[in-house]
C-alpha cells in the first residue's frame, strides 16, 4: 500500500504487522461484486454513473468495481481518480504531499459520482473528497463505496455501499491489498 | 515520490546546496499544480489561512505576479510590499521592514533585492520561510526550476542534453542558478558570451566556455538566451547594443543553424531585436510562453512544499497524538 500513508500512521514509517486475515481475496471479490449489484440496483442501471477512486488506496478497488459493473451490465463505466491531499484539514499537522494524479472525466455536472475508497475511518478523507468534487462541477449525487468500514467516525459521513463492517480499536490498522484484508498494528 | 525525506531547508535561497532529488521532488509536485491550473476553478484550499508576503526592491512583472497568482490559487492571503511606496524613503532599514512584515503574520517572504545575499540574510532574521526571487547577480532559484520543468516537459528529462546559455552571463542570477540546476539534472552546459560579459572567473563551474555563437548552434539541444541587463551594464562592456545583437542575437538566420528539434528559451523580459528577434520568439521551437505559464505551477509547488506539506512543522511528540488515517500498511 502507499508509502505516503504508511509514513503518516503512528509510529510513522514503522512496520505493519498483521494479526488477523479479515477477508480473503475471494471474500473481497465477492464483496466488490455484491457492491456492483447494489450500485446498479440503487441507480436503476448505470446511466450517468461515474466511478472515482480516491488516491491511492481507492484506485485499485475502483478499477475492480468498474470491471464488475461491466461484467454484470456489459457497459463500460467511466473511471476517474481523485487526490484529496490539497483539500485535507490536517495540512500542517502531518506530512501531506500529493503524489498521485487527479483525473476526472471531463464533465461531472449532473452525473452520479460513486466515490470509492479502501477503508472508511474518521471520514476526513471523504469530507476532503466532497470539497474536491464540488470544485470540478455539480454532480447530481455523490455516493460512497468502501471495502471496509472500521468505525470511529469524526464527521457525519456514512457509506452507501460497504464490503464489510469491521469493529476495530482506534490504534489498530486495516490494510486492504490484492490478496485480501488484514487487521494489524504498526510496530516501531 | 519519497515522502518521508524532508526538504533540507525550510527556505528556498538558491539552487546551490540542493540535490538532484530535491529538484526532482519539486518538479514532480509541479505536475500536480499544473493540473489545478487547468481546472475551471483553478483554486485549492491547501494554504488557507497562510500569508505570503512579497518584498520586491527591484522591478518585476513575471516573478511577482506569478508568486501572487500561485499564492492565491492555493488560497493563501497575500501581502505586497514595493520599495517605491513604503517607508524605505523615510529611512526604514531592511531589518525593520522584515520585522514589521513578520509581526503582521507572514508565513513566507518572497524577496527580490539588488544585493546578493539578501535572502540569506533575511532567513536569519525571521521565522517565516524565505524564498529568494532574485538577489543581485547571485541566484534566482525559482526561475531555474521553472526552466528545468519546461525543458523536462518538452523532452522528458534533461539527462544528456547540451544546453547553451547565451549572453550577459556576468550580470545574470538566472545563469548562475541555471548552470547549477541544469548540470544537477544531467545536462551539459555551454556558456556563450563575449569575454567582457563573462564572470571574472568560471573556474569550478561545470561548464564549457566559448565566444562563438555561430559555431556552437548546430550542436545545441536547447538555446537559453539571457536578457542584456542594460541597467547593470555601466562600464562600456559592449561596444554598442547593435554590435552585441550582430554577434550574439538570435535572428532567423542563426535560428536556422539550430537543429530542427532544438528548443529556444528566454527568462523574460525580452529585448526584442537584441537577444532575439520577434520572429525567433514566435518560432515553433520557442518555449518562452510555456516558461511563463509554468512559472505559476512551479511557484505553487514551492509554496506548498515550504508552507503546506507539514514536513518540518510537526514535532515528534505531537505526531503520536494524531489519529491515524485510512488504510496504511506494507
Amino acid at each position: 500500500m502507499a508509502k505516503r500513508e504508511r509514513s503518516q500512521t503512528p509510529p510513522f514509517g514503522g512496520l505493519f504487522v498483521a494479526h488477523a486475515r479479515i477477508m480473503t481475496a475471494d471474500d473481497m471479490g465477492r464483496a466488490i461484486r455484491r457492491m456492483a449489484h447494489e450500485v446498479i440496483e440503487r441507480n436503476q442501471g448505470l446511466e450517468d454513473v461515474v466511478v472515482v477512486g480516491l488516491q491511492t488506496g481507492g484506485v485499485p478497488v475502483a478499477e475492480r468495481l468498474v470491471d464488475a459493473l461491466e461484467d454484470i451490465e456489459g457497459i463500460s463505466t467511466p473511471l476517474g481518480s481523485l487526490d484529496v491531499a490539497l483539500y485535507r484539514d490536517d495540512i500542517g499537522l502531518r506530512p501531506v504531499v500529493p503524489e498521485a494524479v487527479t483525473d476526472l472525466p471531463s464533465d461531472i455536472d449532473g452525473r452520479i459520482i460513486v466515490l470509492v475508497d479502501d477503508v472508511l475511518f474518521t471520514g476526513r478523507t471523504i469530507r476532503a473528497a466532497l470539497d474536491a468534487v464540488c470544485d470540478y462541477g455539480r454532480p447530481r449525487s455523490v455516493q460512497l463505496a468502501v471495502v471496509v468500514d472500521r468505525g470511529h467516525r469524526e464527521l457525519p459521513i456514512r457509506p452507501d455501499y460497504v464490503g464489510k463492517n469491521l469493529p476495530t480499536r482506534r490504534d489498530e490498522v486495516v490494510d486492504v491489498h490484492a490478496a485480501g484484508v488484514d487487521l494489524g498494528m504498526m510496530q516501531k | 515520490m519519497a515522502s518521508a525525506r524532508p526538504v533540507p531547508s525550510r527556505h528556498l535561497l538558491g539552487i546551490d546546496g540542493m540535490s538532484r532529488d530535491d529538484l526532482e521532488e519539486i518538479l514532480d509536485l509541479t505536475d500536480t499544480f499544473a493540473e489545478v491550473g487547468r481546472r475551471t476553478i483553478p483554486k485549492v484550499p491547501a494554504l488557507r489561512g497562510r500569508t505570503v508576503a512579497s518584498l520586491f526592491f527591484e522591478n518585476s512583472t513575471r516573478t511577482r505576479l506569478s508568486f501572487e497568482t500561485a499564492a492565491r490559487r492555493l488560497s493563501a492571503d497575500t501581502m505586497i510590499f514595493t520599495s517605491g511606496s513604503s517607508s524605505l524613503s523615510k529611512g526604514e532599514s531592511l531589518r525593520d521592514t522584515v520585522e514589521v512584515i513578520g509581526s503582521y503574520g507572514a508565513d513566507a517572504i518572497v524577496v527580490r533585492h539588488a544585493m546578493a545575499g539578501t535572502a540569506h540574510r533575511l532567513a536569519g532574521w525571521t521565522d517565516a520561510a524565505v524564498i529568494n526571487a532574485g538577489d543581485g547577480c547571485h541566484e534566482h532559484p525559482t526561475q531555474a526550476l521553472l526552466d528545468c520543468y519546461t525543458l523536462r516537459e518538452a523532452r522528458g528529462g534533461l539527462d544528456g542534453m547540451r544546453i547553451g546559455i547565451v549572453g550577459d552571463i556576468r550580470h545574470s542570477r538566472v545563469a548562475r542558478s541555471n548552470v547549477l540546476a541544469f548540470t544537477l539534472l544531467g545536462a551539459e552546459v555551454l556558456l556563450i558570451a563575449p569575454p567582457t560579459l563573462l564572470p571574472p572567473s568560471t573556474e569550478g563551474w561545470p561548464v564549457t566556455v566559448t565566444h562563438d555563437l555561430d559555431a556552437s548552434l548546430p550542436d545545441l539541444d536547447a538555446c537559453y538566451l539571457l536578457r542584456l541587463q542594460r541597467e547593470r551594464i555601466s562600464e562600456g562592456l559592449i561596444p554598442s547594443i547593435r554590435e552585441y545583437a550582430a554577434d550574439f542575437g538570435l535572428d532567423a538566420r542563426r535560428a536556422s543553424r539550430l537543429p530542427d528539434d532544438a528548443l529556444i528559451l528566454h527568462p523574460g523580459p525580452t529585448n526584442l531585436g537584441v537577444e532575439l528577434t520577434s520572429e525567433v520568439a514566435a518560432d515553433h521551437r520557442s518555449l518562452i510562453l510555456d516558461q511563463v505559464a509554468n512559472g505559476v505551477s512551479l511557484r505553487m509547488a514551492v509554496l506548498f512544499l515550504l508552507l503546506g506539506s507539514g514536513r518540518e512543522l510537526v514535532p515528534d511528540g505531537v505526531r503520536d497524538e494524531l489519529p491515524d488515517e485510512e488504510a496504511p500498511g506494507p
